[in-house]
């Protein structure tokens, strides 16, 4: 039985990749993935905005914490020589992944400006990344802001990454484009090798005792699929060299097939792993065989695309407060003198 | 010998390098001075830095100083090289063992900032008072006077000891030298290699206890046997000041710097010697210099190893010729008839004498300097050798103080300068503490001292405020050794620079500059107009000492380049530009390099952003020209107003203004007492933003005064008809809700100079205007908008009565508002997290409220001089507040509560007795008062003044004289123990159990902060698990200490766990039953600091994650509970609903370990979820469990 995709120029022997998650934060576990079967791995995201705050908050409450309090005037914390940035962790973390593992290593890229932190990206294909995805978290929450405007935004990100790199480059996308096939063609003009669909962001949540606005994480389910199901289904085979992911609700064997009859090279693979662990690729896995061997598939690429136009809405909010919440506090309040 | 390494270091990091290398366990405690030790110790064991045998150090926190000793005490015993750093009261916590240890005669150095002890006041600065209370220890006392010889003393001690097995102190003075950072040759492992020998750690390795050669030691020994057993160890201290100066010999071939027991400086035919230790030598030695140059026959004797003390040694550098000496002791010692180091002398010289080794008695007399860091100069040292020329020179004497009650002190002629000033340069700087001032000029010494052949010295004043404080820099260089041990006098500078504006109206800038020095300001106002700026004091000073005049906006070139309100770059690039000291692109290469250390490796945008400000900075500096006319209209307004008190005036308004050191002794309090309620003359004004109410849409929730930190937004409610007369923009508008009368208007208002702009208020507002939703009920406003339209609606605010309390729900937030906080404006850092909780019980017991304060940050903007926060209430009550020590609070609180309660016994036993003259009335109403209510207590308040009448008209006995003294105890009392987790969790821990275990009516609130903020962040048992602090460099390792739950365990204790910024309304509730239950009561309060690396303004935030991520739940346990048949705890919030994950890495203590040990974090943070999931779930289940009903009392 054939199992291989191709994916962003890549041949991967099955179409189960481990999309961005804390799984690939240890080599040890990525391992496992591999070993479950996983046909590449995309790694978790270097944030644009964690690798600011990281120097903010360093410059902040490290290198520049006098008081002018006899006591305690040295600051608070201990004066590190020690110290690895967060983009050094990273870099790092790709060679050892490239090490340890026969697979390919997808880097993530997360961010929403085009500032100067995309040179980041040939660090990551000088490290080792065989491509790399672009995740770009971005909310348009400016009333004054259009829909071409926020696309833009999108395709300037891509063409400056693509000058800077000649790995091929995924784009991650949230499902909020008032035009998505539209905007994935654009992409796919601009350069990209693939799309992955959809992103899915934190919600906002809001604490009734507080009366504050918190964070929440609440893991994907099977319904989520749908959405990208029905997306994937519009895009497949309508766009040349495009590879297409999908992204977000995968957790059984039976959403992995349905996303690849309509028309996936890939499933992405995160809450699952996360709750039941590396094993369950395996699981899933060996669950597409199976049903493949009873449909009397003898291929993946005879299967994909095979069916499309399912249809179910899943409007959702989009929300990364987590990382927001770096961002303030390391800011000075307006109203302090220093 | 061996090849020279100069660097740049302070004296505790000088002690801490050679103690790191020599030894193998280190047992540690935070306390200021010496913490830095400590803290340089784990910081290079968690870096792996390994000692002299190529291992690391373990480097161990205790939970005290005793805790320290007895760990080393074991570490001894087992054959380890051990060592410990500490100072004042932690040092006396030593001391029992040191007994042991030295009994034992067991070699160890104890490193010692000495410091001054906790009398009539504490202090944090240097003086002798610790060590000589260790006198009789048995311990060999070796004391270092710079940070060269702090670097060469710690080997010599560490040699010493070891071939003569009496442990050492090896002390040197508190900031003047554990501060002052110096270039000095650094000893190289060579050297300590060499001086340490082998066979002699061998033998203390051989002594140890090993039960493959098993004996006793440490026996209890009985009237036969004890004495003889004291008198054996005589021998070794015979040796023991021939064995230091072998091995300073031996030092002296491997360094060139000899060293003797007692070193002589000045004429060899001297008449006239003084005698002395520690840094004051720098000083006197420049006097003795000068005035031998010119021809007086004058001496001083360096005492190095002050016990034993080494007769012989002694006699054999004092000239001859001495006919008069004066022994100057850093310490005081009430009663005695001299100082310990005059005593000593007195009798070493009346020995020699009699048994005929010198042929004369000299005159000897005494004298005390230099207690607390006061300043010691050669001016001083002068004065002394004059007085020595009188006939009768005074003994017992003072110096650098005037003393107009004995009439102790020496007049000095401060204008006197030694000639060794000459060819040294003299900069100084007055900084605001969190500027980065001090950073940069301890960078900027580096770079003269390390970078050219020069020498620098630098020291640092600090202010007693945590917010807004003042610094002031004092930086030599010159082409010699700098040994100038005292401050930057008056008109010695030739650069001086202001870093803040404000500064310019507030304080005499320019009393250290010298004629034609340089003044380099930073202001906003352009050059061409800054000169207008100045106060006439400081612009006739400008013209008389012609002043080359600079200005820079740094604040503007900070904003510019993104480098937000962090200006030091800025500054030390102009100072580098204008002072001369190097030539100026020498310098400007110099600075790159030294940013590029600092951010090269954390952050490419930063290192970007300094450069360009370095770049901005040159282009940005203007010279002014100095007119020749005063043409300023205002003058520097007076520190205090008109209506202050006449201590305040007196006292209060002088070390505001820091000229506290001319005070005389008559001003100041004999006992130590001091008056409260004087925070708010201290006018600091550091707001750039101040809150505006907006009234139209405000619901009186009083949320923002529940939050403000600094008491300086307030709310009243008060009949309209008051607000007649108020300024135009005073604002008031009905008061909403029917709990209060008809026709009542309520006002919040703002204090505009004591707000600090935190923005906590308007973070904590939920009330949004619905056409405009950016527009809450406040918000905050450029304060220069605000300010002056705000000072005089705030002085009337403060005339408007205050509501009668017995009228307010104090369980609603609203209400509880309402109440005058009795904590006002403290020197609390901006947005602190701890001052809310501190307010809050003043506003609800504040006019009956005892305080017993751990030593920390509570007692530092508690009680540090010159004013207190604590405030009076329109009737003169107020909190009444002392601080005993860190270790024992939970005892000092319980003690008050014992007093009270004896002498309300007593009183009503008086009352029994005195019944029939009394009334029996007055008496049953006073015996039988339901207190349970603010009207109760009003009403027995009402009944002890008619008693107190009554008294007053039975005449004179006994009887009526017990019950005057008594009578006002009869009033419910609120009996508070306030401290930090350091307290609670450490040091206090076993008198808080204690206390917790007695069931007396004693409140413990403990604001924890989960660090030792107070001494600059080191661990605590309450740090959580994962988080970086000082003292745990690699994150600490173990979960928080779960103290409610202990605390929980007596079951007749009643406990609660608050966090205001996440429920305020449960924080109110915990406060009044808490305070309500006649028993012990501990609330343990969620105190945000910025030592957490997050910034304050998100100081509620952060509380509600700590609440919702399940670090900190809330609960409350009320003993009370169980006679109703409930479970007494009760669960304020709800299960963890946040990753933890979330929550802590919003805060940089979590988030760096992440950056030195990624999987360490990764693992303590899959652990702490854990714990909090399972914690959580464990207080359900507890919570849920059935109770029996508690039976009957009786």
């Amino acid at each position: 039985m054939d199992l291989t995709t191709d994916y962003l120029g890549l041949t991967l022997k099955n179409p189960l990749v481990p999309s961005a998650s804390p799984l690939s934060k240890s080599v040890e576990m990525a391992k496992q993935l591999e070993d479950a079967g996983a046909s590449a791995i995309i790694m978790y995201s270097l944030f644009e905005e964690a690798i600011t705050a990281e120097s903010e908050g360093t410059a902040r409450f490290q290198l520049q914490q006098s008081t002018g309090f006899a006591e305690a005037d040295d600051g608070f914390l201990p004066n590190f020589q020690d110290y690895s940035t967060g983009l050094e962790q990273y870099l790092n973390h790709v060679r050892q992944l490239k090490e340890a593992l026969d697979i390919p290593v997808i880097a993530s890229l997360n961010g929403v400006t085009a500032g100067g932190w995309v040179q980041h990206a040939k660090e990551l294909e000088q490290a080792g990344a065989d491509a790399i995805e672009l995740n770009v978290y971005y909310i348009a929450a400016d009333l004054t802001q259009t829909s071409s405007q926020v696309e833009d935004r999108y395709l300037d990100l891509l063409r400056t990454l693509k000058a800077q790199v000649s790995v091929p480059l995924n784009m991650k996308l949230s499902p909020n484009f008032s035009s998505i096939g539209h905007m994935v063609k654009r992409l796919a003009e601009a350069g990209a090798d693939g799309v992955a669909l959809f992103n899915r962001f934190y919600q906002p949540d809001i604490n009734t005792d507080s009366l504050r606005l918190q964070a929440s994480l609440h893991p994907s389910t099977s319904v989520e699929a749908l959405l990208a199901m029905r997306w994937i289904a519009i895009l497949y085979g309508r766009i040349d060299d495009l590879s297409l992911g999908a992204t977000g609700g995968v957790h059984t064997t039976d959403d992995a097939i349905k996303l690849l009859l309509a028309g996936a090279d890939v499933v992405h693979l995160c809450s699952t792993l996360l709750k039941k662990g590396p094993q369950q690729l395996a699981v899933i896995h060996k669950g597409l065989e199976e049903w493949m061997e009873q449909q009397g598939f003898e291929s993946v690429s005879e299967l994909r695309g095979r069916v499309s136009a399912l249809s179910v809405a899943n409007p959702a909010e989009l929300e990364r407060a987590n990382y927001v919440n770096i961002l303030d506090s390391y800011s000075f309040s307006p109203g302090v003198m220093v | 010998m061996s090849q020279q390494q100069m660097v740049t270091v302070d004296g505790n990091e000088a002690a801490a390098y050679v103690a790191h290398m020599t030894n193998e366990v280190i047992a540690i405690y935070p306390i200021t001075p010496s913490s830095n030790m400590g803290e340089w110790a784990d910081e290079w064991s968690s870096l792996g830095v390994k000692n002299l045998w190529g291992t690391v150090p373990d480097v161990i926190e205790m939970q005290s100083e005793a805790g320290a000793a007895g760990a080393i005490h074991g570490a001894l015993q087992g054959g380890s090289l051990s060592t410990t750093f500490t100072a004042s009261q932690g040092l006396l916590l030593m001391i029992p063992n040191m007994y042991k240890i030295a009994g034992e005669l067991t070699p160890t150095v104890f490193h010692v900032s000495a410091r001054s002890l906790a009398a009539q006041g504490l202090s944090i600065f240097g003086d002798h008072s610790d060590v000589m209370a260790c006198r009789s220890t048995g311990y060999a006392m070796f004391c270092s006077g710079s940070v060269q010889e702090v670097m060469d003393f710690s080997l010599i001690a560490q040699a010493a000891t070891l071939e003569s097995r009496i442990p050492f102190l090896h002390f040197f003075d508190g900031f003047r030298t554990s501060h002052e950072v110096s270039k000095i040759d650094r000893l190289s492992q060579d050297t300590i290699r060499a001086m340490i020998d082998e066979e002699q750690v061998k033998a203390h390795r051989a002594r140890a206890l090993n039960p493959d050669h098993p004996i006793v030691r440490g026996t209890s020994q009985n009237p036969d046997v004890y004495f003889q057993g004291r008198e054996t160890v005589n021998p070794y201290y015979a040796k023991l000041p021939g064995i230091v100066q072998a091995q300073m010999d031996q030092f002296a071939k491997l360094t060139g710097r000899q060293y003797q027991l007692f070193e002589y400086v000045g004429a060899p035919d001297a008449e006239r010697v003084i005698m002395l230790m520690g840094s004051g030598i720098g000083a006197a030695q420049e006097a003795v210099e000068h005035l031998v140059a010119h021809g007086e026959k004058v001496g001083m004797v360096k005492v190095r190893l002050y016990r034993p003390f080494d007769l012989s040694a002694f006699l054999s550098v004092l000239p001859s010729t001495a006919t008069k000496i004066a022994v100057l002791d850093r310490c005081k010692e009430p009663g005695a008839n001299g100082e310990p180091m005059y005593k000593d002398t007195v009798s070493a010289l009346a020995e020699a004498f009699s048994d005929g080794r010198i042929a004369h008695m000299p005159r000897i007399i005494g004298g005390r300097y230099g207690l607390s860091s006061k300043e010691f100069t050669p001016a001083m040292v002068k004065a002394i050798f004059d007085e020595l020329t009188k006939e009768q020179p005074k003994n017992g004497f003072t110096i650098g103080i005037i003393d107009d009650v004995s009439h102790t002190n020496l007049e000095w002629d401060a204008s006197f300068r030694p000639d060794a000033n000459a060819g040294v340069t003299n900069c100084v700087f007055y900084g605001l503490g969190s500027d980065g001032t001090v950073s940069a000029n301890k960078n900027s010494i580096k770079i003269i001292a390390e970078g050219t052949p020069n020498y620098g010295q630098g020291y640092f004043e600090y202010d007693s405020k945590k917010a807004g404080a003042m610094t002031v820099s004092h930086l030599r260089f010159g082409p010699k050794p700098i040994n100038s041990t005292y401050l930057i006098g008056e008109n010695e500078a030739s650069f001086v620079a202001c870093h803040q504006p404000t500064f310019i109206t507030r304080f005499n800038l320019l009393e250290k500059a010298k004629e034609g020095a340089t003044f380099l300001l930073n202001s906003q106002t352009p050059a061409n107009k800054v000169w207008n700026d100045l106060p006439r004091e400081l612009q006739q000073t400008m013209i008389d000492k012609k002043i080359k005049f600079y200005v820079v906006d740094a604040y503007g070139i900070a904003e510019q380049t993104k480098m937000g309100r962090r200006i030091n770059t800025i500054m030390q690039t102009c100072f580098f530009a204008i002072s001369g000291v190097l030539p100026r692109d020498e310098a400007i290469t110099e600075i790159k390099k030294a940013v590029e250390k600092t951010y090269g490796k954390k952050g490419q945008h930063l290192l970007e952003r300094n450069y360009a400000a370095i770049d901005a900075s040159i282009a940005g500096l203007y010279p002014v020209e100095v007119p020749a006319q005063v043409t300023s209209t205002h003058a520097r307004p007076p520190v205090v107003p008109d209506h202050a008190t006449d201590f305040v005036k007196r006292v209060t308004s002088i070390l505001i203004e820091g000229r506290g050191n001319q005070l005389p002794v008559s001003l100041m309090p004999a006992d130590g007492t001091w008056p409260t309620a004087t925070a708010l003359y201290e006018k600091r004004n550091l707001a750039l933003q101040l809150p505006k109410w907006e009234d139209d849409i405000c619901t009186h929730c009083g949320k923002c005064p529940m939050v403000c930190p600094h008491a300086a937004i307030r709310s009243k409610v008060y009949p309209a008809e008051l607000a007649a007369n108020a300024p135009p923009n005073f604002q008031h508008v009905p008061i909403k809700g029917k709990d209060f009368p008809e026709g009542y208007h309520v006002t919040y208002q703002v204090a505009p100079d004591d707000c600090t702009g935190c923005g906590i208020c308007v973070e904590v507002c939920p009330i949004r205007d619905r056409k405009d939703p950016n527009r809450k009920a406040l918000n905050m406003v450029p304060a220069e908008e605000r300010h002056d339209l705000e000072q005089p609606n705030w002085d009337f605010f403060l005339t408007l009565p205050e509501y009668d309390r017995t009228k307010l729900d104090a369980g609603k937030i609203k209400h509880a508002m309402m109440m005058q906080p009795l904590f006002e404006f403290s020197g609390a850092c901006v947005g602190c997290g701890e001052t809310p909780y501190v307010k809050l019980a003043t506003q609800l017991f504040g006019d009956r409220m005892l305080i017993a304060n751990a030593t920390g940050c509570s007692s530092i903007y508690g009680g540090n001089l010159p004013t207190t926060p604590y405030a009076t209430d329109p009737n003169g009550r107020g909190p009444t507040w002392s601080n005993s020590l860190f270790e024992d609070n939970a005892e000092f609180a319980l003690g008050m509560r014992l007093a009270i309660d004896k002498q309300c016994e007593q009183a009503r036993e008086y009352l029994v007795k005195l019944a029939d003259k009394i009334g029996q009335n007055l008496v049953d109403g006073l015996l039988n008062a339901d207190q349970s209510t603010e009207v109760g207590i009003f009403e027995q308040r009402e009944r002890v003044a008619a008693l107190k009448q009554k008294l007053a008209t039975l005449g004179d006995s006994i009887d009526v004289h017990v019950l005057e003294a008594t009578c006002e105890q009869l009033v419910k009392r609120s009996v508070w123990a306030v401290g930090g987790d350091g307290w609670a969790y450490d040091i206090g821990y076993g008198g808080v159990d204690h206390v917790l275990s007695t069931g007396r009516n004693v409140n413990l609130l403990v604001l924890d902060t989960e660090v030792y903020s107070n001494t600059g962040g080191q661990t605590s048992k309450a740090t959580p698990m994962g988080a970086v602090a000082k003292f745990s460099a690699g994150g600490k390792a173990t979960f928080k200490k779960d103290l409610a739950m202990m605390a929980m365990a007596y079951e007749t204790v009643y406990v609660a766990q608050v966090a205001f910024g996440s429920k305020d309304v449960q924080t109110l509730r915990a406060f009044i039953e808490a305070e309500s239950y006649d028993g012990p009561s501990v609330l343990l309060c969620y105190s945000p600091c910025i030592a957490h690396g997050a910034d304050l303004s998100n100081n509620l935030r952060q509380q509600d994650m700590a609440v919702n991520s399940g670090h900190w739940p809330l609960f409350r346990y009320d003993p009370r509970k169980v006679d109703r048949g409930e479970h007494p705890l009760h669960i304020d919030s709800k299960a963890p609903n946040i990753p933890y994950r979330d929550y802590i890495y919003s805060e940089h203590r979590f988030n760096v370990l992440n950056r030195i040990n990624p999987a360490a974090a990764e693992r303590f943070l899959r652990l702490s979820q854990k714990h909090v999931d399972t914690r959580f779930s464990l207080y359900e289940h507890l919570a849920d469990l059935a109770v029996q009903k508690a039976e009957p009392k009786g």
